[in-house]
């Protein structure tokens, strides 16, 4: 067993990873350490072929290897240290990892640790689709990984359940690989992935989008050989009666993505229900003095570019935690920050500072024109008091939204909590 | 490998049909014996049908009438259970189990269970006020709770595989992915006549579980049916684990003489609501239906008010193969019997619950039957494959160790539950040449976890590929149909 001490530990080396560490290590970190369980970097971004990464951030549509590569170079030439292949068994809230490879089993000594685990997808039973347990039933990002990293076929009739960006990239790449892309469905009425997706993967390849419909069985004792779709309603039941069968050897699901937890549990570390990652601070500290959070593991974002420039920041601020050390570990108060009407979730849970905060948050659904307030509750009484009002055109559960706020210390001190919410 | 053994061993003393609990721990205990025994199996690995889709309780023997087989198998097999466990290294807890009455009605019966348990030599028992049960569960509301100390937890997959590759290192044949499809006496031995080739046997036992009545029917005719009887399960996410430390169950359903909706802890940790009881007519529709994944929640919500809507993260269904139809009230005791008809076949037919517990029981009792034909004369060099520990299971001074001696242990492959390269690779190598992604599961948990597979799959893949040679086309989940690829990228098809 070998025990190490580092300033910065980031546990995933994917693009949330990458730019935390880069970031922390030029705010000034000596020793910065990525570990990561594959024995590539980038995370799920070497397998992300099409490209469209970047476009916000360098004006470049870059494929998913060019923007990995972009930041792996830029982490190797600041001498950011790389474990891979690397597997994280746990942490705790004393910034103490174990981590095992090939060689041995590590305890790392962490001045600041950056969560970076990113998230897994959903599978068959979050949706609790019944029916035979066959070969062929396969999450996107799985097939899509076969497909782009080990040049394996999963199989050639193919339904895709879920219109989310995956859903969509995958049943474009698996008819340009030679598949019979028989349809995406989709529960709800409307197409959850961005609209140049829905453009550039269903439109531009004629594969039939079956909106308000789910699956509803799955047949096959060996190999899948059919679904049942079916329409479902308003409040989402099946209609009886409009139940039909489609023969096909494969399915993907592509029904959404949870934040993995599992290491930040397991440490004691608070969790937002709403958002399935971490309660943080506008620095995106989490509870546990010195544990950081950013990427898919915090909140699951939209693009890579807007989930980079929040890690930027984590990396930032870890990095300067490792000298403000010593006087951190005090109690911290903080001024609370919850989701209100129309509001699914909104980040961070938690202010501990007075200034410019980046808030990020998703609606509970589509809204044409949605006004979003930020009100000051106090603890005594129940009057509001807005301090920030902007109108949204658009919005969906589908498009996080930014914006910055400007939180005095005489609402910092008000203690009370602020309330995200959507009126008319 | 296999290949080469059918080529130079195609006699033998006892042939054994059905990889299950049931064939596995005949084949184990006559393993310790100097005779040459083969188990067919039509699946792609042992347990592959009811054995694995089950419960995995080991039964106190309340429920059975007394005098039944039922009864004695199931507080025999019982009995045995420890030091099996301690002796092969399975895994086994004795987490107890409630049965709980929701008013004084139901308490009467718990009284009748009570009696029928003594009556059965089940100890340990005691009923207990609500009240009562509540200090050890404290999330379960009942007006009164039978608790019963000897019944206990396995995983039935590892407790017949762990008898199966016991029994395969000690010599006994396992033939996999082999149909029995015809049978004929001949003098005094079985003519046997597989998809993979012909062999003969002296003796023959008839351990075919949902199919018995198929194998009977090749040499005489049966006088007995089979039905079908399908239960559901639903497995819960571990974050719930914490609502119940000992099995629940409601009071028995008298009418189909089938156990209730029960709750029950599984070893690592998850907790299964199942099974339901529908008879069906065929024999391999193991699908789980929408309506029985609700009504599971729905039923065990009664008893946990606190289970949270959205914790399933998986479902199975397995077959009870019954020999009671539903309107003669489904239930029927075990038949374990030498056929009056044609010598040398002993038939097990029947074996639904407490099937797996009484397992080691009726194990010995076939071998005593066989012993009236052959002479079994011990074998001097029993050979034990104890299960080790999994990689989770160590702490990190062994994980080192373990990492120096070979580097591949330091991989680890399923993120969920900390899997290793290396227990891939001797899940891969089992002595049965089991090599599907269920056989992996099954043997080291990769893949069991709350991303299914998610992050693993391409691992063991990987895998199959460079250290086993597989073929990607080759790679199937559990049957030998259930291919899970097409093939490669751009391949032109000949």
């Amino acid at each position: 067993m070998r025990t190490e001490e580092i300033d910065v530990a980031v546990i995933g080396g994917g693009p949330a990873g990458l730019a935390a560490a880069i970031s922390a290590k030029d705010s000034g970190a000596n020793s910065v350490v990525v570990l990561d369980r594959n024995n590539w970097l980038g995370g799920i971004l070497p397998q992300c072929i099409h490209d469209g990464f970047g476009v916000e951030e360098t004006g470049e549509s870059m494929t998913g290897p060019e923007y990995a590569e972009r930041y792996i170079s830029m982490a190797e030439k600041k001498g950011i240290t790389f474990m891979r292949e690397t597997m994280v068994l746990s942490f705790d809230k004393n910034r103490v990892i174990t981590a095992v490879n090939h060689d041995e089993v590590y305890r790392i000594k962490a001045k600041a640790v950056v969560l970076a685990m990113g998230c897994r997808e959903k599978t068959r039973w979050s949706a609790g689709i019944p029916g035979d347990r066959p070969s062929g039933v396969f999450t996107a990002g799985v097939a899509q990984a076969f497909i782009n990293l080990y040049n394996i076929m999963p199989g050639r009739n193919v339904v895709v359940l879920g219109s989310g960006d995956v859903g969509l990239i995958m049943a474009r790449r698996l008819k340009l690989e030679g598949a019979n892309v028989l349809g995406v469905v989709e529960i709800l009425p409307y197409a959850s992935g961005l609209l140049r997706n829905i453009v550039q993967c269903l439109e531009d390849y004629d594969i039939p989008l079956y909106l308000n419909h789910t699956v509803i069985n799955i047949e096959g004792r060996g190999r899948l050989k059919s679904v049942t779709i079916a329409q479902v309603d308003h409040d989402m039941n099946i209609i009886p009666e409009s139940e039909k069968k489609i023969p096909c050897d494969t399915l993907l699901l592509s029904l959404g993505l949870i934040p993995e937890n599992e290491l930040t549990k397991n440490a004691g570390i608070e969790i937002d229900d709403r958002t399935g990652g971490p309660i943080v601070d506008q620095c995106f500290e989490t509870t546990a003095p010195g544990v950081f959070a950013c990427g898919n593991c915090l909140q699951v974002y939209d693009t890579v570019d807007v989930l980079a420039m929040g890690a930027k920041n984590t990396g930032k601020h870890a990095g300067k935690y490792v000298f403000a050390q010593g006087s951190k570990e005090k109690k911290r108060e903080f001024l609370p920050v919850k989701p209100g009407d129309g509001i699914r979730y909104i980040l961070p849970q938690r202010i501990t500072k007075a200034g410019l905060i980046d808030f990020t948050f998703r609606v509970d659904k589509p809204y044409q024109t949605a006004v979003f307030s930020l009100s000051a509750i106090p603890t005594q009484d129940d009057t509001r008091q807005e301090i920030y009002k902007k109108t949204l055109r658009w919005a969906t559960p589908a498009t996080m939204e930014r914006v910055t706020i400007d939180i005095s210390d005489e609402t910092l001190k008000s203690m009370g909590y602020l309330e995200g919410s959507i009126n008319g | 490998m296999t290949l080469i053994f059918l080529q130079q061993m195609k006699n033998f003393h006892v042939a054994v049909i059905g990889g299950g609990v049931i064939g596995s721990a005949i084949a184990w205990e006559l393993a310790k014996y100097k005779v040459d025994v083969v188990v067919f199996e039509k699946g792609c690995d042992v347990a592959s049908g009811t054995s694995k889709a089950n419960s995995g309780v080991v039964h106190s023997g309340i429920n059975s009438p007394p005098g039944s087989l039922k009864a004695r198998f199931c507080v025999e097999g019982n009995k045995m259970m420890q030091s099996l466990a301690d002796e092969l290294g399975f895994s086994l807890k004795w987490i107890g189990k409630y049965v709980i009455a929701k008013n004084e009605e139901e308490r009467k019966e718990l009284e009748d269970l009570k009696k029928n348990g003594v009556q059965n030599g089940v100890p340990g028992l005691e009923i207990q006020e609500g009240s009562e049960v509540k200090k050890r569960e404290p999330y379960v509301s009942c007006h009164a709770g039978l608790w019963v100390p000897t019944a206990g937890i396995l995983l039935p997959y590892e407790f017949t595989i762990t008898l199966a590759e016991n029994a395969a290192i000690n010599n006994v044949k396992f033939c996999l992915e082999t149909e029995v499809i015809g049978l004929k006496k001949q003098n005094n031995s079985f003519l046997i006549h597989t998809n993979r080739g012909d062999f003969q046997s002296e003796l023959l036992v008839n351990a075919a579980g949902l199919n018995c009545r198929e194998i009977v029917s090749m040499l005489e005719k049966p006088d007995f049916q089979v039905y079908p009887c399908r239960g559901e399960y639903v497995v819960l996410d571990k974050n719930v684990s914490n609502l119940t430390t000992s099995m629940i169950y409601p009071v028995p359903v008298k009418k189909l003489g089938v156990l209730g909706v029960h709750i029950t802890p599984t070893i690592d940790g998850n907790i299964l609501l199942g099974p339901s009881a529908e008879f069906i007519d065929d024999s391999e529709d193991r699908r789980t239906t929408r309506e029985m994944m609700r009504l599971l929640i729905e039923e065990a919500k009664e008893i946990l008010p606190m289970l949270p809507e959205r914790a399933i993260i998986n479902a199975y269904a397995g077959i009870r193969c019954k020999l009671a139809s539903r309107k003669n009230g489904g239930w029927a005791d075990f038949r374990i019997e030498e056929s009056k008809e044609t010598t040398g076949l002993i038939n097990l037919l029947g074996i639904e619950s407490p099937g797996l517990t009484a397992a080691p029981a009726i194990a010995r009792e076939v071998t005593r039957l066989i012993s009236q034909y052959i002479t079994l004369n011990q074998k001097k060099n029993f050979k034990v494959r104890k299960r080790g520990k999994r990689f989770s299971e160590m702490s990190s001074i062994e994980q080192s160790n373990m990492i120096k001696r070979d580097k591949r242990w330091g991989r680890v492959v399923c993120r969920c539950e900390q899997v290793s390269e290396m227990e891939i690779i001797n899940a891969l190598s089992n002595p049965l040449g089991a090599q599907t992604l269920s056989a992996v599961k099954y043997r080291c948990r990769a893949g069991m976890g709350r991303c299914q597979g998610g992050f693993c799959t391409q691992h063991i893949v990987r895998i199959m590929e460079e250290e086993f040679h597989k073929n990607v086309r080759e790679i199937t989940l559990h049957s030998a149909d259930s291919y899970l690829f097409y093939g490669r990228t751009r391949e032109i098809k000949q």
